[in-house]
């Protein structure tokens, strides 16, 4: 049993964003920066994956982030402070790769933001100039930004609609930086929406920008057991939770991907459904 | 038939007795059970277990013991049966076999203690699987077989990686030997294959749930969730955490597709996923458990293994209206149980044999609509002495289908290994060890077995490599002696 030592609720408005500062000494003492969880809230639920956040070795916590964007996310979020989730399984996947690379920009996009923190913190402390680029649809739906300008030495922020730093998508940021600022990048590394992730990479590919992208299958087991997370990249069959989460973003083959996301909208949304009229087994 | 004949070893045994035929084990009608989950087969009454027990005839050299991978005295607690001591019956076999109530239930017995039972060579053998599942039942439902008596604590600790029944052998031996045994299991629920592949209607999970119970009384710590290699690693685990020996039972695992075309459309699993979701995550139960299924109409299985039986079995109780299995050689080549391919065939499953998969079809929104095959024909042995299954020319044909599971094999899972660059893996990365007896990998204090050092074998066989490793760990946290692959021994 993992204990939910803290709750922070980022954003009230749907698809709410919560953060849960979890006791699990050993995932903390364990982490790498790249790495995620899979946790299974009740005896009932799914298992899901997400990101490590951020840890505190010493205190043997670690924090996770995420958005209720269904069935069981949703649950998670009724959880409280105090409460426990049933079973964390974790550090999982492969560490990012975390050397010195030059200027290295982290993008993260939405609910991105959380996990591309402790990458942004690393390539920090490996010796690199680090510019992180945030994307959200609007200033009230932005997060982590103080840890990540701690992170970073260099901020630039985006919003869809305008209300926070530039008007546009984190891909325009980008473009302006490599285009019209002309900053050498040596490495990017992109957390967020699928699409989002595929068009950074699209920015990218004709400078020959090395970029990392992290990648969000539906995932089972998360140990390469069952293959439900696997990706095409380049031409070949990966499993994201043991040869990724992270991938040469360029290789990847995100529309695939994005169709292999769907396999259970309708489930997904009959789950949502019962969630709502209080007819699941939690009430 | 002259009894004298069949034990010719053997002193004269007793005189004749009747005939009795084999007792027929009772099942859940086929067309009920091809809709439920719940237990195909339904174990022998107890006055039919008597009956059973009277076939056998007390060999003097029981050929059935060796038949067994942990030896278990096959015609000892056969007698208690035959006397009605049941609970006794149950203590015996416990002593040389952790999970009878599993064994009795998924133990190829006719390749195994059943293939050279003397009664098989004139008429059907004993029905051992069948009675060490009875009594393992009996128990469970009449009694409590008391604690076994410990020896005094060693001070000596073992870690054990995996929760199958390699290492719940490993455990359960060690533990009794009174060193201190902590399990590390990567998923929320022990038992390896047990829960997560094998269904429910083979093998309640009850059994596997009460089986690791008795091992936490007996005092062995279950970590769960615990992926050793990224929790902790091997060398960890030795070094900082104080196990003086450590054992590797982390199975095969890695599932294999086949790289033809349309392998990852929506709508193809591999059957670890498949059987996952609904085993370990009863997706049959959706929406009342979290994990999604879907009810396809037509699903291909390809393979012809227990895991395909498995799968197809499932697919149906899914509600499938076609449930195929697609197999690229015969019937008789068909690597999966001979029982488990009867009652698929009365759950009615349909067998594309001799037909392999080329091609997966699908629609514009990336969902499955039809699996592409072509006929085979069988050709010479190939190295596995099965003969070899060649394409027919222009026998291509197409089946409308909307779920495709891939049960081909699986390989040996790297997450291990990754992090203990001094183990040595063989050509398919599956991890060596010195013996089958001995279990010693290349690593001072490491032992590995099941699985992960065989490739996909069988539970009882991960058991017996359990027990053999148990025996070795025992040995080398009292003597100290290791060896070197180049034949000096260490120390
Ligand atoms: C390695 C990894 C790290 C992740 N880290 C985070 C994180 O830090 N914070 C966070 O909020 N989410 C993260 N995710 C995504 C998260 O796992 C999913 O949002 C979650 O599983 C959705 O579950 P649900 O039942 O609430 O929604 P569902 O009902 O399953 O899905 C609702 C919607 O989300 C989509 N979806 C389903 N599963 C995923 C998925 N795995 N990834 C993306 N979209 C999905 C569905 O297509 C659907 O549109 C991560 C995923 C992976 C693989
Ligand atoms: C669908 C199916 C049907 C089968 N049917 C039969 C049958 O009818 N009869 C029969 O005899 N055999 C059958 N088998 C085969 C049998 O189940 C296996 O041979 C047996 O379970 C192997 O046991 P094991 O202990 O080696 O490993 P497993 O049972 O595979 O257990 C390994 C355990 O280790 C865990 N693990 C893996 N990596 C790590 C890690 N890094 N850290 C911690 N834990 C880890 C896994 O999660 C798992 O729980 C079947 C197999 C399948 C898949
Ligand atoms: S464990 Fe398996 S092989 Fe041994 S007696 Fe039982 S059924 Fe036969
Ligand atoms: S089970 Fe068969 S081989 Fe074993 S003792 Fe009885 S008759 Fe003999
Ligand atoms: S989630 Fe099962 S193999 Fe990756």
């Amino acid at each position: 049993m993992y204990e939910i030592l803290k709750k922070t609720v980022w954003q009230e408005q749907k698809p709410r964003i919560t953060e849960f500062l979890v006791r699990a000494p050993e995932i903390a003492r364990a982490h790498q920066a790249g790495q995620f969880v899979i946790l299974v809230a009740d005896e009932h639920a799914e298992r899901i994956p997400l990101t490590i956040a951020d840890k505190d070795v010493e205190k043997g916590t670690i924090n996770i982030l995420f958005q209720e964007v269904g069935k069981s996310t949703m649950c998670l979020g009724m959880l409280k402070e105090g409460e426990e989730i049933l079973h964390i399984a974790g550090p999982l996947g492969k560490p990012t790769h975390i050397e010195k690379f030059g200027t290295v920009v982290c993008v993260g996009g939405g609910i991105g933001i959380a996990p591309v923190h402790p990458i942004a913190e690393a390539m920090k402390a490996a010796g690199n100039q680090v510019i992180s680029i945030l994307g959200a649809r609007s200033k009230d739906l932005l997060i982590y930004e103080e840890r990540m300008k701690a992170a970073s030495h260099d901020i630039r922020i985006t919003t869809d609609d305008g209300s926070y730093g530039r008007h546009g998508f984190v891909t325009d940021e980008l473009k302006a930086m490599i285009e019209e600022e002309k900053i050498p990048i040596d490495l990017v590394v992109v957390i967020g929406p699928p699409i989002m992730m595929k068009f950074v990479c699209k920015v990218t590919e004709p400078h020959k920008i090395q970029t990392y992208a992290s990648l969000n299958t539906i995932m089972v087991d998360g140990t390469g057991m069952c293959g439900a997370c696997r990706v095409t990249v380049g031409g070949k069959t990966k499993f994201v939770c043991v040869d990724g989460p992270e991938f040469d973003g360029h290789a990847v083959d995100f529309e695939e991907m994005m169709m292999r996301q769907r396999q259970y909208l309708p489930e997904e949304k009959l789950a949502v459904e019962l969630c709502e009229k209080q007819t699941c087994h939690k009430s | 038939m002259s009894e004298e004949k069949q034990t010719k070893e053997a002193p004269k045994p007793k005189p004749k007795r009747p005939k009795i035929p084999r007792q027929p084990m009772p099942e859940q009608d086929a067309h009920a059970r091809a809709k439920n989950f719940e237990s195909v087969t339904l174990g022998y009454t107890m006055e039919q277990a008597v009956v059973e027990a009277t076939r056998c005839i007390q060999c003097k050299k029981p050929y059935c013991i060796g038949g067994c991978p942990v030896a278990i005295d096959i015609p000892g607690f056969i007698q208690l049966v035959k006397d009605k001591e049941f609970l006794k019956a149950a203590q015996l076999v416990k002593r040389t076999n952790l999970l009878p109530a599993v064994c009795g239930r998924v133990c190829p017995q006719e390749e195994q203690c059943e293939a050279v039972c003397v009664l098989g060579k004139k008429q059907d053998p004993v029905a051992i699987g069948r009675l060490e599942r009875f009594v393992a039942d009996y128990e469970a439902e009449h009694g409590e077989i008391p604690l076994p008596e410990f020896p005094p604590k060693t001070g000596k600790k073992v870690a054990v990686v995996g929760a199958g029944p390699g290492g719940l052998t490993v455990a359960g031996d060690l533990i009794q030997q009174g060193h201190d045994v902590t399990i590390f299991e990567a998923l929320h629920k022990a038992g390896g294959v047990l829960v997560y592949g094998i269904p429910e209607f083979r093998l309640p999970k009850a059994i596997v749930e009460r089986e690791v119970e008795y091992l936490q009384r007996l005092g062995v710590e279950l970590k769960l969730n615990h992926v050793i290699g990224k929790i902790r690693t091997i060398d960890q685990l030795m070094e900082e955490d104080g196990f003086d020996a450590v054992f590797i039972g982390s199975g095969a695992g890695l599932p294999w597709f086949m790289d033809i075309p349309g392998e990852n459309l929506n709508g193809v699993f591999s059957a670890n996923e498949y059987l996952t979701r609904n085993n370990l995550m009863k997706a049959f139960d959706f929406p009342s458990y979290d994990t999604p299924i879907k009810k396809f109409k037509n699903v291909a299985v390809i393979g012809g293994g227990n895991v395909a039986m498995d799968s197809v079995r499932t697919a149906l109780r899914l509600g499938a209206d076609n449930a195929y299995i697609v197999y690229r050689r015969g019937r008789e080549e068909m690597p999966a149980r001979q029982e488990e391919i009867e009652h698929a065939e009365h759950e009615g499953v349909k067998f594309k044999n001799l037909t392999a998969p080329v091609r997966i079809l699908g629609n514009d929104e990336g969902w499955v609509t039809a699996l592409e095959c072509l006929e085979m024909e069988l050709g010479e042995p190939d190295a596995s002495g099965r003969r070899r299954p060649i394409p027919v020319k222009g026998s291509e044909f197409i089946l409308e289908m909307d779920a495709v599971v891939i049960a081909i094999g699986t390989s040996a899972n790297p997450l291990i290994a990754q992090t203990t660059p001094d183990l040595k893996l063989n050509r398919k990365g599956y991890i060596e060890v010195e013996n089958e007896t001995t279990c010693r990998t290349s690593k001072k204090g490491v032992f590995a077995g099941g699985d992960i050092v065989t490739g996909s074998a069988t539970v009882i066989l991960a058991m017996g490599a359990g027990r053999n490793a148990a025996n070795a760990i025992q040995n080398y946290l009292q003597t100290g002696e290791w060896w070197s692959p180049n034949g000096t021994p260490e120390n």
